[in-house]
């Protein structure tokens, strides 16, 4: 299949490119980036994207796809829809599914699925431990093998530091990062950050220094190691000013932070709307502006959804019982333009971290647009006005504190390997 | 005024003039408890349920008289006798109650925000009879009937509450109450039961029991919330009465008329010795007798009674 897309503005931070461009797609890979580029024969589609701005496929860092094992939640099939709608060519799948991902069997049934029932590119994050259970090691070696592109106990740290210095080290034969939920769990007995907003809520609260001193611990551990270590969804200002000192002089640590904790504060949890109940929880303002100080300034690399869909009874109970998590993929990119809207980033800037930065992190051959890489491409409306209904995602997960926002900018056009895997319905 | 609102899920949501319209209105109740028969047919025809996921002695049987005091029909449902034991969630406990049409629906739940949920499922009005250590809203609102009744005014006190502030759904909502009003608020108690930010909410934070209630008019004392992990916050019950609990010393430095309230249920020689309690500035009972009157005036307003 050949495709042109004619006149877009074409943004790719990796090779520094932002201005109007044709790009020709053939055979599942990028031909030619270039002005006027004319159309040959008649099985070429063109797509006029004047007006528009036509970018690499972004890159999820942090997803849960939830199979096996919790298909009602989502499966690697809605989950994947929901990915290229949103804009994502790419995910990168947490190792909480059940069974847990910490075999090599685990990791080729989900490579498998990906490849017959997926839609975009799925790489598995393996578990650091086995079971999560934070006392053994699991088979990392044999799930690097089967398609593993980091580890991780996301869901909890690994609270044994003397394991997670074995994880450090262990993974240094195959040079994947380790991933680090950060979350101190005797300081975290609580729902809701500590804060204003838990003090009027009642609400068990979590203080952000229980996810600071965790930052704190496993940059410790791997500067001391020497291994690359990637701090996922960070969301405490405390966080990101540890991490900008450890950057000055060890430059091994990543980090990425979720759309919702720049977006929303822990006032939205006032109303105990168990869909603003997320881990870590959403904090205060001012860590909301130091996040997106940390994204301005290039202490925080990547932005990543976290993509956490549950089925309605799961958040349809009491704010304390209620399961965690947003469901963000059709929602994470045009929060997030909201940045370059505010003046926070421009528009490559952001695409960076979306691009460029996760795809060099996690090794991943994807997130730019050069003559002869993979043909994944969005094209999007920066300025596209809609309002967010949850009744439309094509995640099983409807979990979204964002229903009935209005957004400005949207993606309009996906294509993943040279075919066109999502394309907005006209109204 | 009128009242406007379906439910009384907490203070926060109540504007000055709506906590002094729910006084001013258990002001007229009071003497119906007094009369030799202490009935009038206000609520004649209304179902009134008790849905209680927590233990409770006071606020149950309280809400019950005060619901029969104006011949509403009343029914209790407590957590231990409900299909909750056997695995039926709040959502569904409330739809099943809610087609047998109540009027009213007052809940208490250890987790917060659950009276929040309920009201949002049931056309009933919904009372928050304590939510976790959220809000106690019916207790604050007979505190401050106490405090009026007894002071003849909310504005210029000193209001000292010692205890488990970090526990207490009645601190918190005593405090949104007395915000609206100008009147300095204190909270005491060990330092790990002082939760952090608290301040943020305007009151001022002494550790020191003996400084805190110098010139007090008002000490409300809590107790340690054993159901909600308090004992961990102490070294021992012990040090924390002899540290914290309120002795004739310590209300001799108090105002001269000072009163002395608890919410109960009281631990006697732990958070308060007993000649405190049972001593001539103790307006603990004066608090029980009052919630009455302020529960007929909610239950009253809620089910559409003009004032």
């Amino acid at each position: 299949m050949k495709i042109l897309i004619k006149k877009g503005r074409v943004i790719d931070p990796k090779n520094g490119i932002d201005e109007v461009l044709d790009v020709y797609i053939n055979g599942g890979f990028i031909e030619k980036i270039d002005k006027h580029i004319l159309e040959k024969g008649h099985d070429v589609e063109v797509i006029d994207a004047a007006g528009l701005v036509v970018a690499p496929g972004l890159i999820d860092v942090h997803v849960h796809l939830r199979e096996p094992g919790y298909e009602y939640k989502e499966s690697i099939k809605t989950g994947t829809m929901a990915a290229v709608k949103g804009g994502f060519t790419t995910v990168v799948c947490m190792a909480n599914t059940n069974p847990v991902n910490d075999n090599k069997s685990v990791t080729e049934y989900i490579v498998n699925q990906s490849k017959t029932e997926g839609t975009c590119r799925v790489f598995p994050c393996g578990a650091i431990t086995k079971g999560l259970k934070g006392e053994e090691l699991a088979e990392i070696g044999e799930m690097y093998k089967a398609g593993i592109v980091a580890i991780s106990d996301d869901g909890k740290s690994v609270k044994n530091s003397e394991l997670l210095r074995k994880a450090l080290e262990y993974t240094k034969l195959f040079g994947i990062p380790v991933i680090s939920h950060c979350e101190d769990e005797d300081l975290s007995k609580g729902f809701v950050h500590e804060g204003k907003a838990s003090i009027i809520s009642g609400i068990d609260a979590v203080p952000s220094i229980a996810e600071e001193i965790i930052v704190k611990r496993d940059m410790t551990l791997a500067e001391y190691v020497g291994s690359p270590i990637h701090l996922t969804h960070i969301s405490a200002k405390g966080s990101v000013d540890s991490i900008r000192e450890v950057k000055k002089r060890f430059k091994k640590v990543t980090c990425d932070t979720c759309p919702h904790y720049f977006t929303l504060t822990d006032e939205a949890t006032l109303g105990f709307d168990t869909d603003t109940k997320v881990n870590p929880p959403l904090r205060s303002k001012e860590d909301a502006e130091a996040i997106k100080e940390g994204l301005k300034n290039g202490s925080i690399d990547i932005i990543a959804t976290d993509h956490a869909p549950h089925d309605f009874t799961s958040k349809d109970v009491e704010f304390n019982i209620a399961t965690s998590g947003i469901s963000g993929l059709e929602t994470a990119f045009s929060l997030s333009l909201a940045l370059v809207h505010e003046g926070v980033l421009d528009l490559k800037g952001l695409l960076r971290k979306f691009t460029e930065t996760p795809a060099k992190v996690f090794k991943l051959p994807y997130g730019e647009l050069s003559p002869g890489s993979a043909a994944d491409i969005i094209i999007f409306d920066p300025d596209a006005q809609w309002t967010v209904d949850r009744k439309t995602f094509l995640s099983k997960g409807k979990n979204t504190p964002f229903h009935g926002w209005k957004l400005r900018g949207k993606n309009l056009l996906t294509i993943v390997g040279g075919k066109i895997v999502y394309r907005e319905k006209k109204a | 005024m009128n009242w406007t609102k379906k439910d009384l899920l907490g203070i926060t949501e109540l504007s000055k003039d709506e906590i002094t319209l729910i006084l001013d209105t258990a002001e007229s109740f009071k003497d119906i408890s007094k009369r030799e028969v202490k009935k009038v047919p206000t609520l004649r025809g209304k179902t009134v349920i008790t849905l209680f996921y927590e233990p409770s002695t006071r606020t149950r049987v309280s809400f019950e008289i005060a619901a029969k005091r104006l011949s509403a029909d009343t029914i209790n449902v407590s957590s231990s006798t409900s299909s909750y034991v056997k695995g039926e969630t709040l959502k569904d406990t409330a739809k099943n109650l809610e087609s047998m049409q109540p009027d009213v629906i007052v809940i208490r739940h250890n987790m917060p925000g659950a009276p929040h949920m309920l009201s949002k499922i049931v056309n009933s009005s919904v009372i928050n009879a304590g939510d976790g250590a959220h809000e106690h809203p019916t207790q604050a609102l007979l505190d401050l009937f106490t405090m009026r009744e007894k002071k003849g005014r909310l504005d210029g006190l000193k209001f000292v509450i010692i205890g488990d502030i970090a526990h207490s759904r009645v601190a918190r909502s005593n405090i949104f109450a007395l915000k609206h009003f100008d009147s300095e608020i204190v909270c005491c108690g060990p330092p790990t039961m002082i939760p952090p930010f608290i301040e943020d909410l305007g009151v001022k934070v002494e550790y020191d029991i003996n400084r805190a209630v110098k010139n007090a008019d008002v000490i409300m004392m809590l107790r340690i919330q054993k159901e909600r992990g308090g004992v961990s916050y102490i070294p021992s019950i012990n040090e924390y009465s002899t540290i914290y609990g309120l002795k004739q010393d310590q209300v001799k430095k108090a105002k001269k008329d000072v009163i002395i309230m608890h919410p109960g249920p009281m631990n006697r020689g732990v958070e308060i010795t007993g000649e405190v309690a049972d001593g001539p500035y103790s307006v603990i009972l004066d608090q029980v007798e009052n919630g009455v009157a302020v529960r007929m005036a909610v239950l009253f307003l809620l089910t559409g009674g003009e004032a």
